[in-house]
């Protein structure tokens, strides 16, 4: 895994120290408040880069660098207000009873009804390069919530995410199956493959998956994301599954997706009515931030795709 | 807490409103033309709008059903 290439002053400044090998990182302080858009998304990305994987080139212990820390949250409260600004909370429902009917409600463009019957081979295969950032982590964000839950809670969540490590077989774990399917489709499966070409929205979805997980504050939030995101993966898996079909995608990607057509149908239900309701038994106060969460996740995949149709010059399709 | 300890329900079959139903752990279901089919994963959902286009698997087709199609 190596570091990117810089998009601005800020991740200029930050990338430069990290190679240095240096640890006075003042000058990326300096720099990070008047970073803007894809500059500041970038290193903040790197930065939780740090605490997964990292990069060859940065030494290890500067996951916990203070300096950095304090870069990261500088970056992560900026983030954090944005996604609080375009957020307001529905009143009057109760998250587990009204969680489904909240977001089939919610209208937004759909990048899988364009993969379904539309899309290209071309226009496909960039999508896979841009998700590929998230889906060859996928679950690992939501991973860091386990230890910071109650009894209940954390026994649903473990049980969710069992799922999605593939119960055990590397075979079936989900971020694998997404490797094996860029494999073969002539995709090179590694997360730092494509990260130059990763627009802001994409940038921001992982970074806001990151913040969430990171944060014992936010596991509200982790958890509403979680719900959302399940919530509204079966029926577009299916429709992705179908187009890749159509268009002679290999076995291994259609297997990626149809996984998913029945392990959402499933981890939907689980993500509401057995994971939130529990926290929401333990914690009640965070039902706000389930909701927080939960508009995120829809939000953020809006803003994607209508960057996405825009660039493809297609008419956004509403799910 | 009482001095007994705390025991959590945690069923084998979960109705969810409106949806399938969960299955925790192996099982063979037999559907209508007697082909039997096996879970494969820890929890598995079991359709009950007999809707889903992988029956007797839920595919989430039951949140596009009207109301009254959904399974109670
Ligand atoms: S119950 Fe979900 S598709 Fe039938
Ligand atoms: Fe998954
Ligand atoms: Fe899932």
């Amino acid at each position: 895994m190596h570091l990117p290439h810089p998009r601005g002053p800020l991740t200029e400044e930050l990338l430069g120290a990290l190679r240095s090998g240096i640890d006075d990182f003042y000058a990326v302080l300096a720099a990070a408040p008047t970073a803007t858009g894809e500059d500041a998304a970038l290193a903040l990305w790197v930065l939780h880069e740090l605490h997964y994987r990292g990069f060859g080139e940065v030494p290890e212990q500067l996951e916990w660098d203070p300096q950095l820390i304090r870069v990261r949250r500088v970056l992560e409260h900026d983030l954090e207000n944005r996604l609080r600004d375009r957020f307001t909370a529905p009143e009057g429902l109760s998250f587990v009873e009204d969680v489904f009917d909240w977001i089939d409600g919610h209208e937004g463009p759909s990048l899988a009804r364009h993969v379904h019957r539309d899309a290209d081979r071309e226009q496909v295969l960039e999508l896979f390069r841009l998700r590929s950032l998230y889906h060859l982590k996928e679950a690992d964000p939501t991973a860091w919530v386990v230890p910071r839950l109650g009894v209940r809670a954390k026994a649903a969540l473990m049980e969710l995410q069992y799922d999605e490590y593939g119960a055990g077989d590397p075979n079936r774990l989900h971020h694998h199956l997404f490797a094996e399917g860029m494999r073969a489709s002539g995709l090179e499966p590694a997360y730092d493959a494509y990260l130059h070409l990763v627009p802001l929205e994409v940038l921001e979805q992982n970074n806001a998956l990151s913040m969430f997980g990171l944060h014992r504050r936010l596991r509200g939030a982790a958890l509403g994301h979680l719900a959302a995101f399940e919530a509204t993966s079966s029926l577009p898996s299916r429709r992705m599954a179908q187009g890749l079909e159509r268009l002679g995608f290999p076995a291994e990607m259609v297997d990626y997706y149809a996984e998913h057509v029945e392990a959402d149908a499933v981890h939907e239900q689980l993500a509401v009515r057995t994971i939130c309701a529990a926290l929401l038994e333990e914690e009640p106060e965070l039902e706000e931030d389930l909701w927080f969460g939960a508009f995120t996740c829809l939000d953020l995949e809006d803003r994607f795709a209508r960057t996405m149709l825009a660039r493809w010059g297609v008419e956004e399709e509403v799910a | 807490m009482s001095a007994a300890g705390t025991h959590f329900e945690h069923p084998d079959v979960v109705v969810c409103p409106g949806g399938p139903m969960l299955l925790r752990g192996k099982h063979t279901i037999e559907d209508a033309d007697g082909v039997p089919h096996e879970t494969t994963r820890p929890v598995t959902a079991v359709c009950r709008c007999d809707r889903s286009a992988s029956f007797p698997w839920c595919d989430g087709t039951h949140r596009v059903l009207p109301a009254k199609l959904r399974p109670t």
